[in-house]
């Protein structure tokens, strides 16, 4: 087994390596966090996010189970009521859904029954665009985004990667932590080497702009600036918002956002019908209807399960064209 | 807990006030659930009342063997009260649980013994049958890593040891090796299905052999052998031996709940089972070994009753939770579970 040497701290570094660092930082810091999962250990996990964690701390807190969903979840749980502080890896995170009582009824539920808080985080890749097909390209939040109890992040770049993924396992309840695959080595950004944070329930504007939101979050942000620049080019100011938390959300600055535009659209990557898009545009419906000058707009994914070839998942996935032709829609209502 | 402060008995292989005492958390368990029914028939208790009828032995037995001073944990089954109560629960907390009052364990969002606390070493069951056995697992294999020998002790039926939870639950702690035993009460009926269309195993402890792990099958309706049993499974445990599945063969003598007549049940098993009566069958055991006699018995069942009647009068006045409460205490950071509960003062 190739050694894997310790991560660096701060200085140029992908989403993945962003990950791996918080790892490794919060495990140097608090021996009270420890990872559980599927080849999380020898090999390093199935993408390398624990490459090299063994070996500094190994195999009684860098854990390989067995093909375990629940055993995985519930032992975490059970790990976090007893003072620590796990972080579940689920190989892929459409595998949480062989967890989902576990997360639904144990760990969520726990603390407002008095059973005590479950600080402790689950984490996997998610998301498409890698022709992982039906079961390896999944955007769940939307499976948990009802159940009180539970706090649900995703962040796009590699400095929330890893400041969500510090501020996730610091936190006092159980935080689902989405990475996006799409994601983990196609971008790189210089972060510090100091520690920090990123607060659980802040967005980020990315792009500021006067005559259109986008609200999005993941490796939606992308597709959501690149819609932003073209646009731009056309003469028209697009406002882009990385909302980062999905659970809580920052309804703030999602409402402030609509109040200077007057126009929105929401894009996710999940399918469109009951996505967590679905409520941000109620919350703008009942908070700031007097602000719209055009009806709200979503774009997502289709309503089908994700499909494998590329000419179908590129069908399948929204994508830039579809959120300018969401824009032209809105700007000439 | 298990401390033997006076001659053990040659016979039972426990001290004569250890002898005491379970008879006393076997009295205390089914007079208990009586003072329960009572209450739900006088619509006091809100939700359903599961009874242990028959089944006490087992409960109070098994969990006797483990030292809950030394940060031993149970996590029992709603027909286990009887382990919650060895464990240190009270009488006072269950009777304001069931009663949702506003200042019980769970402050009125849950029911039943559906409550915890680890200091004491319990922590009571989720509804999905299964799925304490992995969160046990965890708790271990944490008391494991903070270098806290601990065991834990988690019950499941005859019908829980056909989840999914069970099976990974089992597996895992199997794997590591887990100071953790696994109470596999064979009651007969789950809800109104027996045992026989839960399971193709010859016995519940039969699975053992697929996991490697010990597995043992004893009389659960033999209070003090039960107790053996258990203990074996524990010292093994302590040891780092690993997982015991330990199966007790014992009846449901109720229906599921109040509610259920267990009409689905042949009479002739019923009057079967009553001649097995683990508590009658314990003071037959303690009697003949001279530990206990019939007036040990009245003033065990005197004292019993008189705790009861304090707790639960405590509890009928205990006021009920202000409804503006159910908004709070989902997560950390609004600070509800810091505060006193509905009725009480800030300490």
């Amino acid at each position: 087994m190739t050694e894997f040497p310790a991560p660096g701290r701060g200085g140029e570094t992908t989403y993945l390596e962003a990950i791996r660092q918080a790892m490794f930082e919060e495990m140097e810091s608090d021996p009270r966090v420890f990872l559980i999962g599927e080849d999380v250990g020898a090999y390093g996990g199935a993408f390398k996010t624990s490459a090299g964690l063994i070996d500094k701390f190994g195999a009684e807190r860098v854990i390989d189970t067995p093909i375990s969903e629940i055993a995985i979840v519930g032992a975490a749980a059970g790990a976090a009521l007893a003072g620590m502080r796990p972080i579940a890896e689920m190989q892929f995170i459409d595998f949480i859904s062989c967890a989902y009582d576990q997360i639904t009824n144990f760990v969520a539920k726990s603390r407002y029954r008095g059973n005590g808080g479950v600080p402790m985080v689950i984490r996997g890749p998610s998301g498409g665009g890698v022709r992982g097909g039906p079961f390896h390209s999944g955007n769940p939040e939307a499976y948990f985004f009802n159940t009180p109890g539970l706090k649900i992040v995703a962040p796009s770049t590699a400095y929330d990667a890893k400041g969500l993924l510090k501020a996730a396992i610091r936190d006092e309840d159980p935080v689902i932590y989405i990475e996006h695959k799409f994601l983990y080595r196609r971008i790189k950004e210089d972060l510090p080497s100091d520690d920090f944070i990123v607060p659980i329930g802040k967005a980020a504007i990315r792009r500021e702009g006067k005559d259109l939101t986008i609200i999005t979050f993941g490796a939606m942000t992308y597709v959501a600036l690149e819609a932003a620049a073209d646009l731009e080019a056309a003469g028209v100011s697009t406002e882009v918002i990385d909302m980062r938390s999905i659970k809580p959300f920052d309804e703030q600055t999602m409402l402030d956002s609509v109040a200077k535009t007057n126009r929105v659209i929401i894009l996710y990557e999940a399918p469109f019908t009951g996505g967590v898009g679905a409520e941000f545009a109620a919350r703008i419906a009942e908070k700031a209807f007097e602000y719209l000058d055009a009806p709200i707009r979503r774009v997502a994914a289709l309503d089908t399960p994700v499909p494998y070839s590329p000419p179908l998942e590129d069908f399948y996935l929204p994508n830039k064209q579809k959120v300018l032709a969401a824009a032209r829609e809105l700007l000439a209502y | 807990m298990t401390e033997q402060t006076t001659a053990p008995s040659k016979d039972l292989g426990l001290s004569n006030d250890a002898l005491h005492e379970m008879y006393y958390y076997l009295r205390l368990t089914r007079s208990l659930e009586e003072r329960l029914v009572s209450l739900f028939r006088q619509t006091k208790v809100i939700g359903g009342v599961y009874r242990s009828l028959g089944q006490e032995g087992e409960s109070v037995a098994s969990a006797y063997a483990l030292d809950f001073a030394d940060g031993d944990i149970v996590s029992p089954l709603i027909r286990n009260m009887g382990s919650m109560l060895v464990a240190g629960a009270k009488p006072v907390e269950i009777f304001r649980q069931y009663m949702a009052k506003g200042n019980g364990p769970s402050r009125g969002r849950d029911l039943n013994i559906h409550f915890q606390d680890l200091e004491r070493g319990f922590i009571g069951p989720i509804s999905p049958l299964g799925e304490m056995i992995p969160v046990m697992a965890g708790i271990v294999l944490a008391r494991r890593m903070q270098k806290r020998n601990s065991v834990g002790m988690v019950y499941i039926g005859d019908g829980g040891s056909s989840t999914g939870a069970f099976a990974e639950g089992v597996n895992f702690a199997a794997v590591q090796k887990l100071p953790l035993i696994i109470v596999l009460e064979d009651n007969g009926y789950a809800y109104s299905t027996p045992t026989s269309k839960q399971t193709a195993a010859r016995t519940l402890a039969d699975k053992a052999m697929a996991y490697g792990c010990y597995g043992d099958t004893i009389d659960g309706n033999d209070p003090i052998a039960v107790y053996g049993a258990a203990r074996r499974a524990v010292d093994r445990a302590r040891r780092g031996e690993g997982v015991t599945l330990l199966e007790v063969k014992t009846f449901r003598m109720k229906g599921h709940a109040e509610h259920d007549n267990q009409a689905y049940v042949p009479l002739e098993i019923i009057e079967e089972w009553r001649k097995k009566d683990p508590v009658e069958k314990f003071e037959r055991d303690v009697v003949e070994a001279g530990v206990m006699t019939a007036d040990d018995f009245a003033a065990t069942q005197k004292r019993v009753k008189q705790e009861l009647d304090e707790a639960s009068d405590i509890a009928e006045q205990s006021p009920m939770p202000n409804p503006e409460e159910a908004q709070y205490g989902v997560y950390h950071d609004d600070g509800f579970w810091d505060r006193p509960a509905t009725g009480e003062v800030a300490k």
